[in-house]
């Protein structure tokens, strides 16, 4: 039934809406809170992107330098993200040294990328861009650091994982945990996108 | 209506609800202190709420005080009243309305209702508790901070939020900017939580269209939480960041005594549209659970169906999401294009309609109704009084021509605290007093309900009333004193005295309430498993107070919805949502 149908329901007739099947979805509760998780930060990312619109049409907005540091950064979320993906088909299948090398491959280079911002930022205050003389500036900061702060919280649940996986844990016993890291890797990488193409393109 | 037989619906296939894992505290720590389980968090969160609460109150006879006698009190300059402003307005808000209604029944009610053990994931939901306490406990240290709590109005409109000449702008606002954002953090765990366990951890025959309105009404405001409160952490950062790091994000250039600041070019209306973003849908976060309890409220004590059940639904995910278009109304005098304020008034005028809708339907629920005038029954009519006359002042202030005139009067003040100050406050006193005997296995006194409620609701209408009154005489809101004006007559200053004494006696008055709750927890008269006669789940448990895991060893199958009240035919006049056809003779009647 979808779910127009099931608000239909006329519940006050016994047999309309009567004992269903199944309640709810047909997926992990944890995979369910991960996706409303990735809602709610979607607003705040677009409600950021939407305060850059409507300050970047104020007069005193200076665009300010892409470190070309940042394509080297980008190509490394990729590869995490990747990797993730390796790591999760891997535990889907089953295989253990395919999961072991995907995450380690995911974390080093997710750790090498907020590594890499760290020192576009540094590059930038060298530069002379401060957060507090330009709105730019301190909107890439900002925005930035938000998006490595998401991927540090990542990173919590991905060294458990690790961790668990190295104590000698199961494959099927991180499926659901690996499944869902790689989602959230892939979604942060298109929030990375997005903000990357944003600094380009003004 | 089709005759049911058992084979149609008594079959009940196997579960296919995730088994949640229980958690067993170990120690008297992780179960009373640490504890994971949702009514020992609910009742913390409650307690918590209810404890800063009575700050804000005490904050709003501080400010009676004043108004009511000006140059009485030497202990309360301008200072301190913006102060008690806005530290009243935030607290009332959010911190107690807000968590009350989600984090206390939220976590109380939901399990109970749709036949869960617990929340999904009992530990993000404890982690969710602390991190709010954190964040009372952080919004009270500024208290004890140099400068004191920031003064800016709880709408922390920058620039002045921010600068010096608004009192707190040192620490003050610096604390209450991470306390949002603690708050928002805590609250997206345990949001999360609700959201997901009503999803997926319902139990068998638990179908969307049978759950209790209660659910209904705290899982849309959960949603609209989960994606407003994002707006006001984009204001609050962005604010704490111009601030701290001085950006500029709303701070245009400004002089201060002949001084040039740091600051230039950025916009504070930027600000006002993220808040009011947030601030909106904020109205309905405390509004909706009120309606769905309420409506709950007046089913069960008037022995009659939720009128229009369907429609009451589809109106909370109407109302959750108009909510989120209708914010510029609180902006019309802003300085925004005109146009832009033709349609948020159109949409503000729209979002009335399943309002509306709601309020007929609570009043032909009673219409016929067999009503036991029960305290809770008392308050939950209290509240569509109330609601009804704070609704009515809302349409007018909607209204952009009858806006600007009494924008920022006293008649503001009287609209909002009616329609969600004292409304929602109303309906979380007729819970209490319904759910009381769930929670401790005792009843309330009635006698002393009885005082509590007259004396609230008469209390309510004699403090708020006149304020209507006072607005169009044209008294401004947020004034420490008005002095002498020519067109402010000073019998206004007479009735601000009767207002303020109100005030004081009805808040005196809210101790019997306090004493009523703990005399009872021992001499209140047993209450049994259903004192109310109820049909909802939370009524059949085995145990009461429920026990760890809510129902014994089996999960309660549900058969029906919440609303077989007074079925032709059937021997008593409810029947639980988890009684099998087999076991009744009576149907239900359609609406
Ligand atoms: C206990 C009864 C209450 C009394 C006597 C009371 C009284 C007041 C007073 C005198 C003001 C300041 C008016 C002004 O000078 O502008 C005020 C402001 C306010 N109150 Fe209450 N209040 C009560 C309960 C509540 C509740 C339950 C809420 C929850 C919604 C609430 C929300 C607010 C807000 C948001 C403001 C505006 C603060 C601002 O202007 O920044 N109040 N209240
Ligand atoms: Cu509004």
């Amino acid at each position: 039934m979808s779910i127009i149908d099931k608000l239909m329901v006329k519940p006050w007739i016994a047999d309309q809406g009567a004992l269903e099947e199944q309640n709810g979805f047909a997926q992990p509760a944890k995979k369910i809170a991960l996706w409303i998780f990735l809602a709610v930060v979607s607003v705040l990312f677009s409600l950021f992107i939407s305060a850059y619109f409507m300050r970047m049409e104020l007069a005193d907005w200076r665009p300010l330098a892409d470190p070309g540091l940042l394509w080297i950064n980008t190509a490394l979320l990729i590869v995490s993200s990747v990797a993730l993906q390796w790591a999760r088909v891997s535990a889907d299948r089953g295989q253990f040294s395919g999961l072991k090398f995907g995450l380690l491959i995911a974390g080093a280079a997710t750790l090498a990328f907020l590594a890499g911002q760290y020192v576009a930022w540094q590059q930038l205050i060298a530069l002379g861009y401060f957060a507090s003389s330009n709105p730019a500036n301190a909107f890439y900061y900002l925005l930035t650091g938000l998006h490595g702060l998401h991927l540090l919280g990542g990173l919590v649940v991905w060294g458990m994982t690790t961790n668990k996986l190295m104590g000698g844990s199961q494959v099927d016993e991180v499926r659901v945990t690996v499944e869902l890291c790689a989602i959230y890797w892939h979604f942060l990488l298109l929030v990375w996108l997005i903000l990357f193409g944003l600094l380009l393109a003004t | 209506m089709t005759d049911t037989t058992p084979a149609d619906v008594g079959f009940a296939p196997p579960a296919e609800v995730e088994e949640v894992e229980l958690y067993h505290a170990k120690s008297w720590i992780t179960k009373y202190v640490f504890s994971q389980d949702a009514k020992v968090i609910a009742i913390q969160y409650s307690a918590t709420a209810i404890a800063v609460g009575m700050v804000g109150l005490v904050l709003s006879w501080l400010m009676r005080l004043q108004l009511g006698f000006p140059e009485t009190f030497s202990f309360i300059d301008a200072a301190d009243y913006y102060q008690f402003i806005t530290m009243h307005g935030m607290i009332m808000v959010i911190y107690l309305l807000t968590a009350l209604f989600l984090g206390g029944f939220g976590n109380y009610l939901i399990p109970l209702m749709i036949g869960a053990r617990d929340m999904v994931f009992p530990y993000m939901n404890m982690l969710s508790y602390w991190v709010y306490l954190l964040a009372v406990l952080l919004l009270m240290a500024s208290y004890f901070v140099p400068g004191g709590p920031t003064g800016a109005g709880w709408t922390l409109y920058p620039p002045q939020s921010i600068l010096p000449g608004t009192p707190g702008h040192e620490w003050g606002i610096i604390l209450m900017l991470v306390s949002l954002v603690l708050f928002i953090v805590g609250f997206t765990m345990g949001g999360l939580n609700y959201v997901v366990t009503v999803l997926q951890a319902r139990t068998r025959g638990m179908t969307l269209m049978r759950l209790p309105l209660t659910v209904w009404g705290i899982f849309i405001a959960t949603i609209l939480a989960l994606l407003a409160f994002p707006a006001l952490l984009v204001g609050g950062v962005m604010l704490l960041l111009d601030r701290v790091l001085s950006t500029s994000f709303f701070m245009p250039s400004i002089v201060l005594m002949g001084e040039s600041l740091d600051y230039g070019g950025g916009t504070p209306i930027l600000f006002q549209h993220l808040f009011w973003f947030f601030g909106h849908p904020e109205v309905y976060i405390v509004g909706l659970p009120a309606f769905g309890i309420v409506s709950d409220l007046l089913s069960v004590h008037a022995r009659r169906n939720i009128f229009g059940y369907r429609m009451m639904v589809w109106a909370l995910i109407a109302i959750g999401g108009l909510s989120f278009v209708v914010w510029a109304h609180h902006m019309y005098v802003s300085g925004m294009n005109p146009y832009f304020g033709f349609f948020f008034a159109t949409t503000t005028l729209i979002i009335a309609v399943p309002t509306a809708l709601k309020v007929y339907n609570w009043v032909l629920t009673l219409w016929r109704g067999n009503i036991r005038l029960t305290i809770p029954m008392l308050f939950a009519i209290g509240f569509i009084f109330t609601f009804i006359n704070g609704g009515i002042t809302g349409l007018f202030l909607g209204n952009v021509v009858v806006d600007v005139p009494l924008s920022d009067t006293m008649f503001v003040v009287a609209h909002f605290h009616m329609v969600m100050g004292v409304a929602p406050l109303l309906v979380i006193f007729g819970a209490i007093y319904h759910w009381y005997p769930k929670i401790t296995g005792r009843m309330l006194n009635e006698t002393l309900g009885q005082f509590h409620f007259w004396i609230t609701f008469v209390g309510a209408y004699s403090i708020f009333f006149p304020l209507h009154y006072l607005g169009f005489l044209g008294v401004p809101r947020r004034y420490y004193e008005i002095g002498e004006t020519a067109f402010i007559p000073a019998s206004a200053q007479s009735l601000n005295a009767f207002v303020t004494v109100v005030t004081l006696i009805v808040g005196f008055a809210q101790l019997v309430f306090f004493y009523n709750l703990f005399r009872s927890l021992t001499k209140g008269e047993p209450a049994g498993d259903n004192p109310w006669q109820a049909t909802t789940l939370e009524w059949q448990t085995s145990e009461t107070p429920p026990g760890h895991g809510n129902f014994g060893d089996e999960l309660p199958v549900v058969y029906r919805w919440a609303y077989d009240y007074s079925v032709p035919g059937a021997v008593d006049d409810f029947i639980p949502q988890n009684k099998a056809p087999d076991e009744t003779t009576g149907r239900s009647e359609p609406t």
